[in-house]
């Protein structure tokens, strides 16, 4: 399945008039962190000090920053599995999500709920649904709420490739459609559900052309391109709280790590991987801001420098953050 | 005072909940048509008038409305979800137990899913897939609450502390037992009704009721079964036997402070269930039993249940299947042989 390979930021110079440097400097060091986060965790996932399974973000920054950077403080989003990078874009600490990680009680969830399950009320964002497809209902009803008590706020629904096959995505996405409910459908079109190629499981093109079928709108986006991510959810998030039901969006990405741990990745060919890579969102992103002149080379390998600092603080934070206690384990059960 | 039927007295018990609190609303499947049924069997007719922005009419996709009810509680709305046949809860599960159930506890705490969920269950001349008891598959769902009410004055009153639960309340109700009038009446069903009175009250979720007291032996029983055993005790009372009924009515969690106080003065129980034996939510209760007052019982729990066959249609089979006054009758007496 072809992905678009243009070159980013057509519309750069327009895109610069409207967005002030500081902002995108912003967007800039979030996918940073988002990126060192899941290096580091990679790292100690493999030297074995993190418990459980990871599903890694690396390559798909500009999704998450993109939509996240369109919302208002009072949306919401929804997220899956594969929830790290929508998690830091959406304001959740470094320290709050690297010490759910490592199971500790300080963590978002109190340790409870763990990498497949990131999120924080209070930041708008719910816990990951690790069932694929089981976040679409559940962004509808949200938005439904939302709607029936007159509050103009928007549900970003977060959901891979896999999911469109689910019934899940039918029932919610109709829904939406016909309570013309404010929901920003994001499909972050990363080629692959578990180890399985898309193209192998689905007949059609693309996944944005299904919104035709519901009576809404759909949209391919390139996914790498953090900026053109940022507009088509702004755009989106706009006609939304305007009341003009929900919108889809398809964010062609890549996933360039295994589904999850030790996941060598073997099914995914070379030439595939290598032409993805060159399509870095954030190598991409600190090309243009350094042609813009929005920020000299020096300054961004400064930003990174800075993050993987405060990432290595961090680490050294949660090895010794409290556990959740035995009695823990019985509460929050039941209100 | 008045005299509802159960249909009625939810009819009566949601709009009054609509009424006190704006967060409060229905969806399902042919709730809110105007002309319609009210729901299949009645329950909401009519309710669209009153709230014609709070009723949602959903298309026939479980899994999507209720996941929906789910989100909408989450954003803080207490939703009610009507599913037309218990057995469809089969096309939500995913959101019942993966997301209701769970969404407080993997967040630590932090969010509360107020979501109740009604459910017609039980065997009533409609083949196997319109007729199952579905309560075996969610009193073991950690994160629920599991309801079943017997007759009209419970099912207000525990639909209202249902609206009300900060947790997903997941409600039973029977075929036989609503009361339904006109076209959607049905055969063989039992009389539910009961005085209903005009003010508010509710009635608390997870308490067993003694329906009848005895000295003689314990039975247990929920919503057609209940009432099946109150006849059986009837009967046996003209032999001497005393029978103490309790209507368990909260399957989870179970109220084995008020079915204990019986267990140990009786000394023998009988529990009855619709459902097939194994697996039921009665080998739960009789596990629990041995572990909250084993060393009361004077015989071994004798269960009155269904085969394990899945519901047949034809009349004959059906009433084969579903355990009637005499299989109770007989229970009783299994339970108090020397």
């Amino acid at each position: 399945m072809p992905h678009p390979t243009e070159s980013l930021g057509e519309h750069a110079q327009h895109l610069l008039d409207r967005y002030p440097a500081p902002f995108l400097l912003g967007l800039y060091e979030r996918m940073v962190v988002i990126r060192e986060f899941e290096e580091g965790v990679k790292f100690l996932f493999l030297e074995g000090s993190m418990p459980g399974t990871i599903h890694q973000c690396q390559g798909q920054e500009a999704t998450a920053v993109g939509v996240c950077s369109a919302l208002e403080e009072g949306d919401f989003i929804t997220s899956t599995f594969r929830g790290h990078g929508h998690a830091l874009a959406k304001g959740l600490s470094v320290e709050s999500l690297l010490f759910e990680l490592f199971g500790a009680s300080t963590g978002c969830c109190k340790g409870k709920g763990g990498s497949m399950h990131v999120g924080d009320m209070d930041k708008g964002m719910v816990p990951g649904i690790a069932i694929v497809g089981g976040g679409i209902p559940l962004a509808a009803g949200m938005a439904l709420a939302y709607k029936m008590r007159k509050e103009p706020r928007v549900v970003a629904c977060f959901f891979g490739d896999g999911a469109v096959a689910e019934g899940a995505f039918h029932e919610g996405v109709n829904l939406a459609a016909i309570w013309d409910l404010p929901v920003v459908f994001v499909c972050e079109n990363n080629l692959y559900g578990a180890s399985t190629r898309v193209d192998l499981v689905m007949r059609n093109e693309r996944i944005a052309e299904r919104a035709a079928t519901y009576g809404i709108r759909g949209q391919t986006v390139d996914g790498n391109d953090v900026l053109a991510v940022h507009q088509a959810t702004l755009t989106a998030v706009d006609e939304c709280r305007h009341g003009k039901g929900p919108v889809l969006l398809e964010l062609l990405t890549y996933r360039r790590t295994g589904h999850s741990r030790r996941d060598p990745c073997h099914y995914q060919p070379q030439d595939e991987r290598d032409t993805w890579l060159q399509r870095d969102p954030i190598d991409r992103f600190g090309g243009l801001l350094i042609e813009l002149g929005v920020a000299a080379a020096g300054a961004l390998d400064q930003i990174r420098a800075d993050v993987q600092t405060r990432f290595q603080d961090a680490v050294v934070e949660a090895r010794h953050q409290p556990l959740p206690t035995l009695a823990d384990l019985t509460t929050d059960v039941l209100a | 005072m008045r005299r509802l039927s159960i249909a009625e007295a939810l009819r009566e018990g949601i709009a009054e909940e609509m009424r006190r609190d704006p967060a409060v609303f229905c969806l399902g499947e042919d709730i809110a048509v105007p002309g319609g049924w009210g729901g299949a069997f009645t329950v909401t007719l009519g309710l669209e008038t009153e709230f014609p922005d709070r009723m949602l009419n959903t298309p026939i996709a479980e899994l999507g409305f209720f996941g929906a009810a789910v989100g909408a509680a989450v954003a803080g709305m207490r939703p009610i979800a009507d599913v037309q046949y218990g057995d469809f809860l089969f096309l939500a599960m995913d959101q019942i137990v993966n997301n209701a159930a769970k969404l407080r506890y993997m967040s630590g705490g932090t969010i509360a899913v107020p979501l109740v969920m009604r459910a017609p269950i039980g065997a009533t001349g409609r083949g196997s897939q319109h007729a199952q008891s579905m309560e075996r598959y969610f009193t073991g769902v950690p994160g629920l609450k599991v309801v079943a009410v017997s007759n009209a004055y419970d099912a207000k009153g525990v639909l209202k502390s249902a609206v009300r639960d900060d947790n997903p309340v997941l409600m039973f109700e029977h075929k036989l037992l609503y009361g339904s009038k006109g076209a959607r009446i049905e055969p063989g069903a039992v009389d539910a009704t009961s005085d209903v009175p005009d003010g508010d009250y509710t009635v608390p979720l997870d308490r067993a009721a003694v329906r009848r007291e005895g000295a003689h032996v314990t039975v247990l029983a929920w919503l057609l079964m209940a009432h099946f055993a109150a006849q059986a005790a009837e009967q046996l009372a003209a032999e001497g036997i005393d029978v103490e009924v309790i209507d368990v009515r909260s399957l989870s969690p179970i109220d084995y402070e008020t079915i204990g106080a019986s267990v140990r003065k009786t000394g023998r129980v009988v529990i009855v269930e619709e459902g097939p034996r194994v697996g039921g939510v009665s080998a739960e209760i009789a596990a629990g039993l041995m572990e909250h007052c084993g060393e009361s019982l004077l015989a071994p729990v004798v269960r009155v249940a269904s085969p394990d066959v899945p519901v047949p249609f034809t009349p004959i089979l059906e009433n084969a299947y579903r355990p009637d006054v005499p299989r109770i009758v007989e229970g009783v007496r299994r339970v108090l042989r020397p």
